[in-house]
């Protein structure tokens, strides 16, 4: 028993010492939001996916690509545009007349010339610039990541999106922001290189080259949401959270059904084998 | 151990097929009526366990085989692709994904129970040895799957792992060369690691037929470590095992849907979302948590080579432990010294684990900063790596040598069913062992 107690204590002390650990590095402010896909029986907010939806369109897009998403992913189960009278999403009116308004480039089949045309849902989300070259060119050196899946390729995924947005603050005195650059809380980083003050105060975050993108009323929700910055980070990190993982709701639903189905198998099985081994001591 | 066999054909078609190829015997004497030690508890369920799993990898990965393509300008998109297009796709590939993880999870706590119960002492010592390159070949397979997604972590892990190679004297760089099929990690890399991540599987279901049959020609090692002594020891593998692991593989599948259904990125890293990119090096590579122990032994040491000697060695200690566990007795049931010791191992186990996750120079407690020895700062995870490496060696070379000799063990039951049947908890009123009885 003493002995079991000692090792306890060894593994209690390494438990006490990990938050100790993190906490000394931890910099950047990650702000925690209640998602309504938080947890098993989560699902997307159709409304905030749309919203979210329309902020990529009118202000993510310039800079930002999402490669892997079509037009139609609008329209399939789960998606912002899913209608149930639309099984096929690209038969989804409202899906059509999205792609519509985009042009994509195509080559024309006549001339072989490269030409552009209004998109179709099976078209994939078009590209803001030909190439990384020209992305790094038109951003100061830094190329825009794509968006299809940042939300699982970042540590913190859509509350990380949300604390981004947010997070932009004044740089506090003592720390120089270089042209080009803006200071945010959230961004993961080391700033210390930059700061003049007290280092054992070195302020959260980092710096990143793209400026504070949101505004108040910056777009124009149609269902009267209104439009802050807060609700807009919100809304387009619930939808790269869509886009990064669409099949979130197929996935839960089937995983409910798996769970129960296997917790009766265990039951069942558990009772067996007390049956079958009743007669045997051991 | 097997016995005689007890398998009568019935029908002229059996009888037929006994005479040409007895595989119907076979599989009568190794899966039903194999005589199976009745005293064995819950840790003993996860050989089948492995096999589901095993099973479960295979059939999910030549699925996602169908729709994957070994390419560095498609490798990620095609995974995307799995995940967003496929039927299922993401069902697939979260279940491989994870299902590695389960499959490490499953081997530590196989290899733990065989540690405690000495499972690998006389005569079992090739059994362990074949379960041993089982563990290396499964090494091999989950590194270079976890390569083909072609992420940040993928590509940068493939990197510093086959670097590793590249440590070792003369042979070291024809090797990272063969690895590379060039002078980098590149297309030929991803293309041949997609070949090896088809084969490597099927060489470990190879193994694993050699596993059973060194396991069968024994018979099963138990709590209590004392050899087979009668028929009444033991109880036919169907119905009693067949019920009793199956009973284990379900409480491990609620486990691992849990983690496909609910939290199938839990345990990836978030860099392996972003796709490759040679020019663009992730703040910290760090190996997938079923490596980490290794990763914190190899890091342990300042020199390059010397780390992975030791990281290698580590693994070949593994190889020769029957011959270095002096101690005669099989189960640490009967050696409370060996017992502590063998916790502290587990302990150290998991604080090189740990510190695998953990940047080397950090404090380990944040507060105390600077406690410096010499010129070294002992406060940080490299030591304490180097203090958890000490005693994983010093457990396998000094210890279980030294204390087999010296210790002084408790008095080990005469069979298997002695302590059974003098412990008054474990003997229901009125109910007579009855093993050769089927339920």
């Amino acid at each position: 028993m003493l002995r079991k107690g000692i090792a306890l204590a060894a593994l209690g002390l390494a438990l006490i010492a990990a938050p100790a650990a993190q906490a000394a590095t931890g910099h950047a402010v990650m702000k925690h939001v209640s998602w309504s896909f938080d947890g098993p029986f989560g699902k997307y907010d159709t409304a905030q996916l749309q919203r979210g939806y329309k902020i990529y369109r009118e202000v993510c897009s310039a800079c930002h690509s999402m490669e892997l998403v079509s037009f139609r992913n609008l329209g399939e189960k789960g998606g912002p545009f899913y209608d149930p009278k639309y099984p096929n999403p690209n038969d989804n009116p409202y899906v059509k007349a999205l792609a519509k308004d985009i042009q994509v480039p195509d080559i024309d089949s006549e001339t072989g010339d490269v030409v552009q045309r209004p998109a179709v849902p099976a078209d994939r989300f078009p590209k803001p610039y030909p190439n990384a070259a020209a992305a790094a060119a038109g951003n100061g050196g830094a190329i825009p990541p794509d968006l299809s899946v940042i939300a699982k390729g970042r540590t913190g995924g859509p509350d990380y999106i949300y604390s981004l947005l947010t997070g932009y603050k004044a740089p506090p005195a003592g720390l120089t922001v270089n042209p080009g650059q803006n200071y945010n809380v959230s961004m993961p980083g080391d700033v210390s290189g930059q700061w003049t003050g007290d280092h054992h105060k070195v302020p959260p975050g980092g710096f990143l080259a793209m400026p504070p993108q949101l505004a108040d009323g910056k777009v124009t929700y149609d269902d009267g949401t209104p439009s802050t910055v807060d609700q807009q980070a919100k809304d387009v990190a619930a939808f790269l959270m869509w886009a990064a993982e669409p099949k979130m709701m197929a996935r839960k639903q089937f995983g409910f059904g798996a769970m129960i189905y296997l917790a009766l198998f265990t039951a069942l099985l558990y009772f067996s084998y007390r049956r079958v081994w009743r007669n045997v001591a051991h | 151990m097997s016995g005689h066999s007890t398998y009568e054909p019935k029908t002229g078609i059996e009888r037929w097929l006994d005479t040409r190829l007895p595989i119907v015997r076979f599989m009568k004497d190794t899966a039903i009526d194999f005589p199976t030690p009745k005293n064995l508890n819950y840790w003993w369920t996860f050989g089948g366990i492995l096999a589901l799993m095993l099973g479960i990898q295979l059939v999910t990965g030549i699925v996602l085989a169908m729709h994957y393509v070994p390419h560095v300008d498609h490798a990620f998109a095609s995974v995307e692709r799995i995940m967003r297009d496929v039927n299922y796709g993401w069902l697939l590939r979260y279940m491989h994904a994870n299902g590695a993880s389960m499959f490490f999870l499953a081997v530590y706590i196989h290899m733990i129970r065989n540690l405690y119960y000495g499972s690998y002492k006389a005569p079992r010592e090739v059994l362990w040895i074949i379960g041993c390159l089982i563990y290396l070949a499964m090494m091999a397979t989950a590194f270079i799957g976890y390569v083909l997604p072609w992420g940040q972590m993928s590509f940068h892990g493939a990197v510093v792992i086959t670097n590793l190679f590249g440590a070792l004297p003369i042979v070291g760089e024809p090797i990272t060369t063969w690895l590379w099929g060039g002078f980098a990690v590149d297309n030929p890399t991803l293309n041949r690691f997609f070949s090896l991540h088809y084969l490597l599987p099927f060489v470990i279901a190879g193994l694993v037929v050699l596993h059973i049959w060194a396991l069968h020609v024994p018979g099963n090692n138990n709590p209590t470590g004392v050899n087979v002594k009668s028929e009444a020891d033991t109880v036919p593998f169907h119905p009693y095992y067949t019920v009793k692991d199956g009973f284990a593989i379900a409480v491990f599948l609620l486990l691992y849907a849990s983690f496909v259904f609910y939290n199938p990125n839990v345990l990836g890293h978030a860099d392996n979302y972003v796709p490759a990119n040679p020019l663009v090096t992730p703040a910290h590579i760090v190996p997938e948590w079923y490596f980490l122990p290794f990763y914190a032994i190899l890091r342990a040491v300042p020199d390059k080579l010397g780390g992975v000697l030791l990281m290698f060695g580590a693994i070949a200690t593994l190889f020769v432990l029957p011959w270095l566990d002096t101690s005669k007795v099989r189960s640490m049931r009967y050696r409370p010294t060996a017992r502590l010791y063998f916790f502290i191992f587990v302990l150290a186990a998991l604080v090189l684990g740990y510190c695998g996750a953990k940047l080397p120079d950090d404090p380990v407690i944040g507060a105390a900063t600077g406690l410096m020895l010499l010129d070294a700062d002992i406060n940080s995870f490299v030591w304490l790596s180097r203090l958890a490496t000490l005693y994983f060696f010093a457990y396998f070379w000094v210890i279980l040598p030294v204390l087999g000799l010296t210790e002084t063990p408790l008095p080990v039951p005469e069979s298997i069913s002695e302590p059974v049947l003098s412990h008054p908890a474990s003997t229901p009123a009125g109910a007579a062992a009855s093993p050769e009885k089927r339920g």
